[in-house]
Parts: structure tokens; C-alpha cells; sequence
């Protein structure tokens, strides 16, 4: 049996009031005592964001060479015409989003002002479905939400600078359950599930056809006694109506989707189930990691938006493209955590064993993080410093002459098109764009290579990473 | 140049890692008194 | 740069005191410039400990030609070589020197 990649979809939520609960912004306003308002007054309007030609690329409006030609900065160059509706994806307001969050929580945690304004419509079908697939939720008084938050129970939840409600803490003393906690997991479960939905849309499955679905969101699900549990997997699956599909978890920091993309297709091969879902939910807490940078050079405040991934591999050879696990890298204990030592690891190495060289691949789908996000902090083009790794790697072993990086750099990468949301920028945003190019005859082959910083959790010094060769 | 020195070795994720500047630099001589990998993503 | 590591950077400084001490970087770019600035004459963005605080501190990165000289050859050839070619070791070199330059 093999694996066959049939559909990709990539989500966006714009949530500018959110970006207060990033990790960074969280941190400098409560040592500060400064108000948020007053350090982000350079967020953006929706259209903004829709605008945005690397949004645009993620959800497939744009095929993100293009953005080569835009000139910097895209974010005064917005796109003529563009639409929250994409190719492979979507961008959804806040507003639609605060609905979504009220979906996805069966606690009471987040509590909405019954008198809020509510939208209209959603305007998105797919984020319609899920709301009909939960119960409509308590709705609350001012007093009510105004006494927790002022106790300090609970956390303010915004709309335009307005209070719209807040998410509750579920106990007084276990910080797992600490209302910014709990308000990180469910932003996750609700931008995967939507993510997830958008792929069933978009493919008109019945959500009962999934049989399988692997998170590789980064969110530590669990309270004290198992911080990190998680199956947030069931619990989008759960959300997203997939009754008959069992969930786990796959984790390892940005390279966890590869690994997911990888075990979904073995569990495949080995004949277990015949179809399978990796789905990634957005990152809270990278929500404005980068701002205070952004604002010192006068740039509107970038990182704004979860991002939220998913796809679907079958065991219907017509579907798409096969994912092929002869060409899989994987980055042993024993191996050195550097650039090269990962790049060695994870292309050069499964490549050599099929007898393939590195140029043999059309195009490598790498870490492929907006630069314009990334420059500005000093962080590097890190999409461009792994295309120029993989041209030394070739280098190496004879295949090109140095003077021909540039040449390789161009013809097998991309620029980077995806916000700063961890795992969602592992490679796996590229799929949408491969599966159409592989469809119209354009492209015969990626490889998706994905690395993780395992030594943020101080458990070890190592990196990590994970590669597969996707191929029609 | 690095005999008997102690050196904070600061490396980046995506260039030269804080281990790998530490192990060339022990190679060299210096004693590392701190080292550390920069991860922006 | 990161706040924690500018707070550990300090502490040590003050420890050993900045004459004993050296800094030897690994990144390219904005980064190596943001650290330098930061390590020498304080941190630019006011945020962190190094805040107006002037260590001093002699900087030096991985790749730079006094540096990699003292990296033995085997070492440098199988784990160093191949960064040159990613990290634009001229603009590097260049970078630095205009920073020396500036003081």
C-alpha cells in the first residue's frame, strides 16, 4: 500500500486583539504597566491583512515566487483585488473567530457579552459549519464579565478596543488552567479545527469519511498533573464533526508536521486506516514576537494572524501526489545539531540512499518564514539561509559549482511567505502550491524539510528535524 | 588568541550554533564560560 | 538581542570582570550587528539589562579570519567550511569591520 497526498489547506485568523496575550507583548505590559493600546497602535485593519501579498501566497492567490517582484516593503504594496477567499485557504476576521472560540470551549470558559455587537454573517462556510456542530453557549451579562475580570479570574477578550467578554482561569491555583493558558489551547483547537473544516470544504468530504487525524500543534494541553497531555487532536476532530476519526498527537517543536505527514502516510502503508488528517493549529503566544522591532522601524505590527494547516492523505492512488517514504530524513540522537549536520541528515543522506542527487528535487520546501517578519529582528532570511545550505550540500558532493548557489537557490526555493507561527511555517505551507503545479503538469517533485529547536525546552542541547519527498 | 580565555560563545539557529562555536573554541584553547543558541521562530 | 541572555551575559561580566572576558558570535546579518552594539556600547532598543550598560567586551565572530585561524584545520574543514557558503562570510567580514571602524 501507498500513501497518496490528496488535498491542502492553509488558514489564517486575523486577531490584532489578540496579539496582547503574546507571549512578548504579555510580558512587556505586565512588567511595564503599560497599556497595550498605547504600545500597539500600529496594528492592522483586516483588509490590511488580507492585502498582504505574502498572505496572499499562503492561501494560494499568489504563487509565492511572485513575490520576488513585489517591491519591499509588501506591506505597502497590499494587492489589488485581493480576497480573504483563496485557492487552498482562507483568512477569517476576528469577530468570526471570537464565535469560533465560543465553539470550541464546553467549559464556560469564554464568556460573551450578550450584548456585543455580532456579525452579521461569518462569511465563511467553513467556519459556519462549525458552529452548527456545537451547542450555542451561555450568553453573559457586563456585571457578570466585569466582576471576573476586575477579580482577577479572568482575562478581558477585545473588539475593536471594546470589551466583548473574557475567558475565565477553570481553577485558582493550578496554573495550567490559567485563563492566558487555557485561552492559548482553545485559539488552537479553533484555528485547527478550522483549518481541518476548510479542507473538508474545499474537498466536499463528510467530516464522518476521516478516519485518523494527527495534531502537530506546539500547545501543552493538560492540567498540573500532565502539563503537555494533549490529544488536541480528538478534540479537532471532535470539533470539526469527524466522528469516526481517532486523534493523536505528534510533537517536535517546527518539525513536528513533517513527522505527523510522515506517520500518516506509514499508518497508511501498513494498511491500519486508509485515510489520514495532519492538522496544525495557530500559535498564541508568537502572536507579536517580533513587534517592538517592527515598531522601531516604523512597520506596522506583522505578526497578527494563527495560521492553521491541514491535509488529507489517502490510499487512492488517483488522488495526487504519492508521499513517498523510501526518501524520508530523520536527524538521529548521535548526529550534530547544526545547519549542516540537519541539512546532511534530513536531504543529502535519505537522498543518496534512493541513489538521488539534490538537484534531482524540483523544488525544496523549507522553513519558509517571511523575511519581512524576520529581517527587521535580526533573525535572518532563515528561508533563504536553508536554500543556500541545501546549494552547499551540492556544493559538497560535486553536483554544482559554487559560483552556481545563487542559480540553485532560485530554481529549487521560494521566498519564505508564512507568518511566524512555529510549526505552520515548516515547509508544509508550500503543499497547496504543489499539489495544483502537480496537477497541471508543472512540478514533478518536493521535499518538505522541517527543523525544531529542541534545546528551547532545556531538556538537551540537540535540534531537530524531519524531511519527505512528496511526488506525482 | 584563546589560550586560558573564557568566552561566551553566542551562536543563532539558523548560523553557527552556541555548541558548535563552543566546541571550536575548546579546540582552541578558551575556556566557555556560557554558551547559547538564538532561535527566532 | 534576547533579554535573558543579555541578563546572563551581564551577570557573568560582572563576575569575572569585562578584561578576562571575550564573545565569540555565531550569526549573520542585523543579528551580528544588534549583537556587537549590544555587547559593546549597550543595548540599542533600551529594552534589556544592557540597557546604557557599556561592557565593552571584545567581539569576534566564528567565521572571521583571526578566529577560524585558531579553529584546528580538521575541525574547522568538517563542521565550519561549509557556514562560509551560507552565511556570506565577505558581508560578514565587512560588516565587522565597519563596525571596528565606528568604534
Amino acid at each position: 500500500m501507498t500513501a497518496y497526498l490528496r488535498a491542502a489547506a492553509n488558514v489564517l485568523v486575523h486577531v490584532p486583539d489578540l496579539v496582547r496575550y503574546g507571549s512578548k507583548p504579555w510580558r512587556e505590559t505586565s512588567s511595564s504597566n503599560q497599556a497595550p493600546g498605547d504600545v500597539f497602535a500600529n496594528l492592522r485593519s483586516f483588509d490590511e491583512a488580507v492585502g498582504y501579498p505574502p498572505n496572499q501566497a499562503f492561501i494560494g492567490n499568489l504563487p509565492p515566487e511572485n513575490l520576488g517582484e513585489i517591491p519591499a516593503p509588501w506591506y505597502e504594496n497590499p494587492l489589488a483585488g485581493a480576497s480573504p477567499e483563496g485557492h487552498f485557504g482562507e483568512i477569517l476576521p476576528q469577530d468570526a473567530f471570537c464565535a469560533l472560540l465560543e465553539a470550541a470551549d464546553q467549559f464556560g470558559l469564554i464568556m460573551l457579552d450578550k450584548e456585543r455587537p455580532v456579525p452579521g454573517a461569518v462569511g465563511s462556510e467553513a467556519a459556519t459549519a462549525l458552529l452548527k456542530k456545537e451547542n450555542p453557549s451561555k450568553e453573559y451579562g457586563e456585571e457578570d464579565i466585569s466582576r471576573r475580570i476586575e477579580g482577577g479570574e479572568a482575562l478581558p477578550l477585545f473588539q475593536e478596543g471594546e470589551i466583548i467578554g473574557c475567558v475565565r482561569r477553570d481553577h485558582d491555583s493550578d496554573e495550567s488552567l490559567d485563563a492566558r493558558i487555557l485561552l492559548e489551547n482553545l485559539s488552537a483547537k479553533a484555528s485547527g479545527a478550522y483549518a481541518l473544516s476548510r479542507l473538508l470544504m474545499q474537498e466536499r468530504i463528510a467530516p464522518e469519511h476521516v478516519e485518523y487525524v494527527i495534531s502537530c500543534s506546539e500547545e501543552a494541553v493538560g492540567d498540573r498533573y500532565n502539563r503537555g497531555g494533549g490529544n488536541l487532536a480528538k478534540t479537532i476532530a471532535e470539533m470539526a464533526g469527524c466522528a469516526n476519526a481517532a486523534g493523536v498527537d505528534v510533537k517536535s517543536f517546527c518539525a513536528a508536521p513533517v513527522y505527523a505527514l510522515v506517520h500518516a502516510a506509514a499508518l497508511i502503508e501498513a494498511g491500519v486506516v486508509e485515510n489520514a488528517v495532519v492538522v496544525g493549529g495557530g500559535s498564541m503566544a508568537k502572536l507579536g514576537m517580533k513587534a517592538y522591532f517592527h515598531l522601531e522601524k516604523g512597520m506596522p505590527v506583522l505578526e497578527d494572524a494563527l495560521g492553521g494547516v491541514a491535509f488529507l492523505l489517502t490510499k487512492n492512488p488517483d488522488a495526487g501526489p504519492r508521499v513517498n517514504l523510501e526518501v524520508a530524513g530523520r536527524h538521529a540522537a548521535g548526529k550534530p545539531s547544526t545547519p549542516q549536520g540537519l541539512a546532511e541528515a534530513l536531504v543529502r543522506d535519505p537522498l543518496a540512499r534512493a541513489g538521488r542527487k539534490i538537484a534531482s528535487v524540483d523544488k525544496y520546501a523549507v522553513e519558509l518564514h517571511n523575511p519581512e517578519i524576520m529581517l527587521p529582528a535580526g533573525a535572518g532570511d532563515v528561508a533563504a539561509a536553508n536554500y543556500r545550505m541545501l546549494a552547499a550540500l551540492a556544493v559538497m558532493g560535486g553536483e554544482i559549482a559554487r559560483e552556481e548557489i545563487p542559480d540553485f537557490v532560485e530554481t529549487h526555493g521560494m521566498p519564505g511567505f508564512a507568518p511566524t507561527q512555529g510549526h505552520i511555517p515548516a515547509g508544509v505551507p508550500f503543499l497547496g502550491h504543489a499539489l495544483e503545479r502537480m496537477r497541471a503538469g508543472s512540478l514533478r517533485s518536493t521535499m518538505v524539510v522541517a527543523k525544531g529547536s529542541l534545546f528551547l525546552g532545556r531538556m538537551s542541547r540537540q535540534a531537530d528535524g524531519a524531511s519527505v519527498l512528496i511526488e506525482g | 588568541m584563546f589560550k586560558g580565555k573564557k568566552v561566551i560563545a553566542l551562536g543563532e539557529r539558523d548560523g553557527v550554533p552556541g555548541p558548535l562555536i563552543a566546541e571550536c573554541l575548546e579546540a582552541a584553547g578558551a575556556e566557555v564560560v556560557f554558551q547559547k543558541t538564538e532561535c527566532f521562530v | 538581542m534576547d533579554l535573558e541572555n543579555q541578563a546572563a551575559i551581564k551577570s557573568i561580566a560582572d563576575d569575572i570582570g569585562s578584561e578576562n572576558l571575550m564573545v565569540v558570535l555565531g550569526m549573520p546579518g542585523e543579528g551580528l550587528r544588534l549583537a556587537v552594539e549590544t555587547l559593546t556600547t549597550g543595548d540599542p532598543s533600551w529594552a534589556g539589562p544592557l540597557a546604557g550598560v557599556s561592557l565593552g567586551l571584545p567581539v569576534f565572530h566564528i567565521l572571521e579570519e583571526t578566529v577560524r585561524a585558531e579553529v584546528p584545520g580538521d575541525l574547522y574543514a568538517d563542521k565550519l567550511l561549509m557556514m562560509e557558503m551560507v552565511l556570506d562570510l565577505p558581508q560578514i567580514e565587512s560588516d565587522l569591520a565597519d563596525m571596528r571602524a565606528a568604534g
